[in-house]
């Protein structure tokens, strides 16, 4: 069995007008954490739906899990799952419906409990009966990600998870991307923060102008840079520590 | 190689009760489109009812099938306007990421509609019961009655599928249905359409509304239904399936 989750050859998209990705390589190990970086409009939603089978490239190969995304699409939907951009929950129902809703298009065996089991892990379980129309930015994000785990695909995209969520949130969903590369699933992530990327990824690639101009672990992206040259510069809180401190939920690293 | 199980139905089902759940959840949906039609009953049958002149005497009996058809096509606005919203949150993707049957999605939807202006049509009948309709008609007769108001909503909940995968803004997702709405009143729904000029009887003659107004009012009333109730099954029919084609490729589009 092969040890790559992803495997992407020279992909290539182009809308109407735009050639947004021209020749896009790279490869992601199982059981890792990857995170494409790049800034709004690089074609990172792009590479995602193509991966996810939404859809179609025009050039090059893309396999996920070893199945060809273009011939064999209905083998890779059943080993991912996707959180994309914007919170893909039903308002409408409860956090509970939501998660036996999955639960039941996933064909499991006993949905309810399935949903407690998920509710328990991300903290819903006192708001699981609520419409979902009543949760925070944070609840949302974290009800989205736990219905992407129904059914514990192998590999797992998130689409700027934390895009539009206060530092609280952001927080939230960084612990819940560390448990679950801990638990072993793969773990694709997209971002426009660098900080992101530093916190949880173990490899980096910078999506830009259609091409990845860079690919490695943080360590393997500093050495591109000249070697760190020391100086002395007082170190001032920046607002968002502060914030967090007085808050008094200061992440731990 | 092992093949992936498709569960069509069951898939179909987890959708149908997603949107039913959508629709029990925001009453105001039901109440929005029954309450339309029955003042416009009550309207026609108290206020100006008395002015006209339908060869019947009772104008509830005439008025019914039009009212019905009125309140299924503003019923089928809502799901248009449901397909556009699920369409612009991450709904879709989520459902069309995962391995479920392609189409299930959008049946659910369809089968939503289905009841839901099943639900209202009931409603309305009710209300016409207390307004002094009545009816000679046996099962069988309803029963065709409820076909053909079954394939009159399918035909329009496809072009509602339609306004709801192409519009680019929710305004848009609705728009569509005011014509449709507006069709009964250029037809034998309200008033005969001996009455009307020429070129307005021509076309209130030719148009499908008034072959099923006629067809529903004949069966109801237990009268023969000639030809009316064929030729309002083509127009169902017929504009069931050319919906059904350009809401697929719509669909297909999208996903």
């Amino acid at each position: 069995m092969q040890n790559q989750a992803i495997q992407v050859k020279g992909l290539q998209k182009s809308y109407t007008k735009l050639h947004v990705l021209k020749g896009v390589d790279f490869e992601v190990e199982k059981g890792s954490i990857f995170a494409l970086l790049g800034s709004n409009g690089a074609g990172k939603t792009t590479i995602v739906k193509i991966l996810t089978t939404l859809l179609k490239h025009d050039g090059g190969t893309a396999a996920v899990n070893g199945f060809d995304v273009a011939s064999r699409p209905d083998h890779v939907r059943q080993s991912i799952s996707l959180t994309g951009q914007f919170a893909a929950v039903d308002e409408i129902l409860t956090g509970r419906e939501n998660l036996i809703m999955i639960a039941k298009l996933r064909h499991l065996n006993n949905p309810r409990q399935v949903a407690d089991d998920l509710l328990n892990r991300f903290g819903l379980t006192d708001a699981a009966d609520r419409r979902v129309s009543t949760y925070s930015g944070g609840m949302r994000r974290r009800l989205d990600i736990a219905m992407s785990l129904v059914g514990k695909p192998q590999l797992i995209f998130l689409d700027e998870p934390t895009t539009g969520l206060d530092p609280e949130g952001r927080i939230e969903v960084w612990k819940t991307v560390k448990e679950l590369a801990n638990g072993g699933t793969t773990v694709f992530l997209t971002t426009q923060y660098l900080e992101e990327a530093e916190q949880l990824a173990d490899r980096i690639a910078i999506l830009h102008e259609g091409k990845i101009i860079a690919n490695g672990t943080l360590a393997e992206l500093k050495k591109l840079f000249p070697p760190a040259k020391v100086e002395y510069v007082e170190k001032q809180p920046t607002l968002e520590e502060i914030f967090l401190a007085i808050i008094g939920k200061k992440e731990e690293k | 190689m092992e093949t992936v199980k498709k569960h069509f139905f069951s898939d179909m089902g987890v959708m149908l009760g997603r949107s039913m759940r959508h629709i029990f959840r925001s009453m105001d949906t039901i109440i929005t489109v029954t309450i339309t039609p029955i003042a416009m009953m009550l309207l026609f049958v108290y206020v100006f009812g008395g002015a006209i002149q339908t060869g019947t005497d009772n104008y509830v009996n005439y008025l019914l099938p039009g009212i019905l058809l009125i309140a299924i096509a503003s019923g089928i606005a809502y799901t248009a306007y449901r397909l556009f919203m699920d369409m612009q949150r991450g709904i879709f993707e989520r459902f069309h990421s995962m391995p479920i049957a392609r189409s299930a999605p959008l049946w659910g939807h369809v089968l939503t509609s289905l009841v839901s202006n099943a639900i209202s049509v009931v409603v309305i009948i009710l209300v016409a019961l207390i307004m002094g309709f009545r009816s000679s008609a046996g099962v069988l007769s309803w029963l065709a009655v409820a076909g053909i108001l079954a394939l009159f909503t399918l035909a329009l909940t496809w072009i509602a599928a339609i306004a709801g995968l192409s519009a680019t803004s929710v305004d848009g997702a609705g728009a569509f249905s005011y014509p449709l709405i507006f069709l009964p009143f250029i037809s034998s729904a309200f008033v005969p359409t001996e009455s009307m000029p020429s070129v307005v009887r021509a076309f209130a003659e030719n148009q499908p509304v008034t072959s099923i107004v006629e067809a529903i009012r004949a069966l109801l009333s237990g009268q023969p239904v000639g030809n009316d109730i064929w030729i309002a099954l083509a127009w169902c029919v017929g504009i069931m399936l050319v919906a059904y084609v350009f809401a697929m490729r719509a669909y297909k589009k999208r996903v």
